[in-house]
């Protein structure tokens, strides 16, 4: 089953090539990366696939939906960490719920409380939003994208910020929810973890699509050098893949 | 809690209200002024009642609503607490309308005409505010819109001012100006209850939006919110709000900034919740505040916009004085 299909996605922004004839098609049950260097266009493609970005040309799937349909067939966690009030952490995960209807109901109570478990949040529910860590603020963020309890979630960088062990939990949580039938694409700047935790990777280049497909065949020597300007060693070993950088080109 | 809260605030706007109906310069009893309220029997007292103070109090109490309601809607659209109507350039540019109603002779002339010319300048100030922050323009853009309608109806004020053949005119725009709710009859109430209503539900329906705008706007939209619908809404809104407050009562600053600064922490800091919380506690504080005026100084005419200011400003102040010690 297809969950996002982006057809010939580019944008234009004041006379520059934002992004230029992206297509791609989300299956059920996918985690995937999307990685490319400052400036590739991973955020424009987002926000044009969900519909927040009118594009020059091209189309998605996502975008066409009206917006409370489309809510509740994907959820959004934007770079840009923004909690305006000191609400306190449920309810700012409740915000999730918002695209479910008007009258709280049970299914919202539950979905909260999973996405509060899901993100190590036990025991922070009355703790005010504003006065947490970085890092905590960040996981009450993602707990918000997932108490929304869509198909497919969009994250752009979600776990810049987070400590090693917190960046390894959530990618395994994203590559549970994709266990489950539901898809996750994610911009990610670490290549070693999209290596580890995602099934498919795709490669921005200067608004460009260059590669598709599974971390193995992705982070070859020539997209590498293309894509990021660096040499890297790539390898699947007895601990699954390992990626290293090992120098500027 | 927070049935406690509203309950606790719709009990004070009810004193307020009854204190506000019992307060004057005409020396009546508690039971003769409220018979007279009810029944309509006793002369004179039944004129001062229904035909001054009954009207004085019900127009606080919907000023006041509208005020803090509009202040609790604006900042949460805004996402700043410093946000208020006045920012907008909603109560500037209606002041300027009734400005001129006063200055052409019009209001002299015509009962209706200064309510109407506020009104007008409110509208005209939406239009202005929508033509320059564009129809899907951001918040900052809404902002400095705001700051320019603000700024070019304040200036044409002053011209005005500046222009005024005939002395009594130009101190009577400046007293206007002040704010009050004195002498005002059961039609100013009629005049602004429809505007005043519809544009109250219209800030009310838009709770969920301002939840969903805790997270910024992307965030929001991608939660199902339009954005624009939102905007709009928000914008008429506020217009018909306090342009009709301020075509009854002129510039009464300050309670749509403090109310909803004051009354957030009670709420929990929730946008929704905010609103109607705001309405109860402008009603209270311009129920509160017209009451001090008229025993502070009855012979005087204290204006009602002038104490709210006195109090409101130094109260700010030391807001954001304490924020700005609170934060990291």
């Amino acid at each position: 089953m297809t969950l996002l299909q982006v057809s010939d996605l580019t944008v234009i922004r004041r006379a520059r090539v934002a992004l230029e004839g992206v297509s791609f098609a989300l299956g059920a049950g996918e985690c995937v990366g999307l990685v490319g260097a400052n400036g590739a266009g991973k955020t424009t493609l987002m926000r044009a696939s969900l519909g927040l970005l009118a594009p020059s040309r091209g189309s998605s799937s996502i975008a066409a939906l009206p917006p409370a349909a489309r809510a509740r067939k994907v959820a959004w966690l934007p770079q840009t960490r923004e909690v305006a009030w000191p609400v306190s952490v449920r309810e700012l995960v409740a915000l999730g719920r918002i695209p479910h209807g008007r009258r709280a109901s049970a299914s919202d109570a539950a979905a909260i409380d999973a996405a509060i478990a899901a993100m190590g949040l036990n025991g922070f529910e009355e703790r005010t939003a504003t006065r947490l860590s970085g890092g905590e603020q960040a996981r009450v963020l993602i707990a918000r994208a997932l108490a929304q309890d869509t198909p497919l979630l969009l994250a752009d960088e979600p776990i810049a910020g987070l400590d090693p062990a917190q960046q390894m939990t959530t990618m395994s949580l994203f590559r549970e929810f994709a266990g489950k039938g539901r898809t996750v694409l994610c911009a990610l700047h670490d290549l070693g973890l999209a290596a580890r935790y995602c099934s498919r990777v795709l490669v921005l280049h200067k608004g460009r699509l260059i590669a598709d497909g599974r971390p193995e065949t992705v982070f070859d020597a020539g997209i590498l050098a293309t894509a990021f300007g660096i040499r890297a060693h790539f390898e699947i070993g007895d601990n699954g893949p390992l990626f290293q950088p090992l120098e500027v080109l | 809690m927070r049935w406690r809260l509203f309950t606790l605030l719709t009990l004070l706007v009810a004193l307020l209200f009854a204190a506000s109906l019992l307060t004057g310069p005409a020396d009546i009893g508690v039971t003769e002024s409220l018979r007279a309220l009810i029944d309509g029997k006793g002369g004179a007292t039944v004129l001062v009642m229904r035909e001054i103070r009954l009207p004085r109090a019900l127009l606080g109490v919907m000023v006041g609503a509208g005020l803090g309601l509009s202040g609790a809607a604006l900042q949460g659209y805004l996402r700043n607490p410093l946000a208020e109507p006045g920012l907008i350039g909603v109560s500037a540019s209606s002041a300027l309308g009734a400005v001129l109603a006063i200055q052409s002779g019009l209001a002299a002339t015509l009962a209706l005409a200064l309510p109407l010319a506020a009104l007008a300048g409110a509208v005209l100030a939406v239009l202005l505010l929508l033509l320059l922050s564009g129809p899907r323009g951001g918040t900052l853009a809404l902002i400095l819109a705001g700051i320019a309608v603000s700024a070019l109806a304040t200036a044409l004020t002053a011209l005005v001012l500046n222009l005024s053949p005939n002395p009594f005119a130009a101190s009577e725009i400046v007293f206007w100006m002040l704010g009050s709710l004195a002498d005002r009859s059961m039609r100013d109430v009629w005049l602004a209850l429809p505007l005043m209503l519809a544009g109250g539900a219209a800030l009310f329906s838009l709770g969920r939006g301002l939840d969903a705008l805790t997270l910024g706007e992307d965030a929001a939209q991608s939660l199902g919110i339009r954005l624009p619908r939102l905007r709009l809404v928000m914008v008429a809104g506020v217009a018909a709000v306090v342009g009709a407050a301020t075509a009854v009562a002129g510039v009464i600053g300050f309670v749509g900034l403090v109310v909803p600064h004051l009354l957030r922490p009670l709420v929990g800091a929730r946008p929704s919740a905010l609103l109607p919380a705001s309405a109860l506690g402008g009603a209270a504080v311009i129920l509160a505040a017209d009451i001090a005026v008229r025993l502070i100084a009855p012979e005087r005419d204290l204006k009602l916009g002038v104490l709210t200011a006195i109090v409101g400003a130094p109260f700010f102040l030391h807001l954001i004085y304490k924020t700005g010690k609170e934060a990291p």
